[in-house]
């Protein structure tokens, strides 16, 4: 079973849609139970960071998810991928879950200024380090991006980037921690193959 | 860099999916979420759904129809139609939308665009414009096109953008089911103004329409109904004649999931 964490952030009807779609076993939940029973979990996200980490602790789901993350495979999405990270930048300073090194900061500060932020859209995902979350994806498809923000001094944990002037890490891992700054829940086929290929791991 | 996007518009009527021409004529084309599937089989980007239904009745239908679309669709769905508060922006989002489009809900109390903003981030909120010439100005019509509002057009779209849309989409009036191609001069006024991605809509009546959008490279996405649903021009084909023509479209080759 996937867990899916419920933490009153974003909308969590397409991830799960995609999951039973692809056949999947998942539980849109915010019981500490469920992720302790879960071979997965899934930290979705999508708002802003202070507002987000803010609701997550009050779920008194921060401790549980911390342990978890060492015995099984996580996958944070957009916002709930940023939230991994040490430290955000997004409206002052806002500690993260710190489970995988770097911070995050605003695109816009090192873009090309001519460049619409959001950077959103369909954009190519470079693979930079082969995995097996990879198994069914082909190196530079492309996948769905909405966001302002992006994870920086994180190159050890990069698997796959893509460009938007700078590199921008699209898929990051450390340990079984991974995290994806696209949505591969709306990320059409390419998409579904990446989350197939998350639930397939170990 | 991010690809220019091809979307299909579907307006859905009583459940089914309608089209007009010059916003008027409205003819029952299919069902909406065979379309949508369609659609998210043939490799468009993104898809919309407007809800021209009038009454209450139609409103609890079409959230329905949304879920079910929502629920087997794997790309960003975008819902716009009857948004005059808060509250609708909810509605839809829980439904599985993830932008709203707002349009006369704005013009009526533009404080709703920075509401939803904050709310739910920019990038959710998408204003739709319906605009017109009058004596040789873009003038903004409000109620599906019926009302012109006397607001200039590149005012308008400038202060969506300050109040914190994250997209605009453009619909020409006049070009709008005429299929005679999209209406630049429009597109270009309105699309130097703002910097946030900019969707063409109206007009669009062949493949070559679309290559010519893209050359103006302000314009990020060209939104189509009619030639799309009664399968004139098929996405998948199209976005291989642009990938020929050197625009930046995601292909979707064979599938394996």
């Amino acid at each position: 079973m996937i867990a899916i964490i419920d933490y009153g952030v974003g909308n969590l009807f397409s991830l799960s849609s995609s999951l039973s779609f692809l056949g999947l076993d998942c539980r849109v939940t915010s019981r500490k139970e469920d992720l302790e029973d879960a071979d997965k979990i899934i930290l979705p996200g999508v708002g802003a960071f202070g507002d987000a980490m803010e609701r997550l602790i009050k779920t008194g789901l921060v401790d549980t998810i911390r342990e978890q993350a060492e015995k099984k495979p996580l996958l944070g999405i957009c916002l709930g991928m940023q939230l991994l990270f040490e430290k955000s930048y997004e409206y002052g300073e806002h500690e993260g879950l710190g489970l995988i090194r770097g911070v995050v900061a605003p695109l816009a500060a090192d873009i090309n200024p001519d460049l619409k932020v959001p950077h959103m859209g369909w954009n190519s995902l470079h693979i930079i380090k082969d995995d097996p979350i990879f198994r069914y994806f082909r190196n530079g498809e492309l996948v769905y991006y909405v966001h302002s923000y992006y994870a920086k001094n994180c190159k050890e944990s990069t698997l796959g980037v893509s460009q938007y002037d700078v590199p921008v890490a699209g898929l990051v891992r450390s340990g079984l921690v991974y995290g994806a700054q696209f949505h591969p829940e709306k990320s059409g086929d390419a998409g579904l193959r990446l989350l197939r290929g998350f639930a397939d791991l170990y | 860099m991010v690809s220019k996007r091809i979307i299909p518009c579907l307006d859905v009527r009583d459940g089914r999916v309608v089209k007009g021409v010059n916003f008027e004529g409205i003819q029952d084309m299919a069902d909406p979420v065979d379309m949508a599937r369609w659609y998210n089989e043939t490799g468009a980007d993104e898809l919309v759904f407007y809800d021209i239904t009038a009454s209450v009745e139609g409103r609890a239908l079409f959230t329905d129809i949304l879920r079910a679309v929502a629920s087997e669709i794997f790309i960003p769905l975008t819902v716009g139609g009857g948004i005059n508060a808060l509250e609708d922006f909810d509605r839809v989002l829980k439904c599985g939308a993830d932008k709203v489009s707002v349009n006369s809900g704005a013009i009526k109390d533009p404080s709703l665009i920075g509401a939803a903003a904050k709310r739910y981030g920019d990038q959710c909120v998408v204003l739709s414009m319906d605009v017109k010439r009058v004596d040789g100005e873009f003038k903004v019509f409000a109620k599906g096109g019926r009302e012109n509002t006397g607001i200039n057009a590149i005012s308008w779209a400038r202060r969506g953008e300050e109040l914190g849309a994250g997209e605009i989409v453009l619909n020409s009036i006049d070009t709008d089911g005429v299929r005679g191609g999209f209406d630049m001069p429009m597109l270009r006024a309105i699309g130097e103004a703002v910097t946030i991605p900019v969707v063409a809509s109206g007009g669009a009546g062949c493949m070559e329409d679309f290559s010519e959008l893209f050359k103006y490279d302000r314009v990020d996405a060209g939104l189509a109904a009619g030639i799309f649903h009664t399968k004139k021009v098929i996405i998948s084909d199209l976005k291989r004649y642009l990938a020929g023509c050197g625009v930046n479209v995601r292909l979707e080759e064979d599938k394996w999931s």
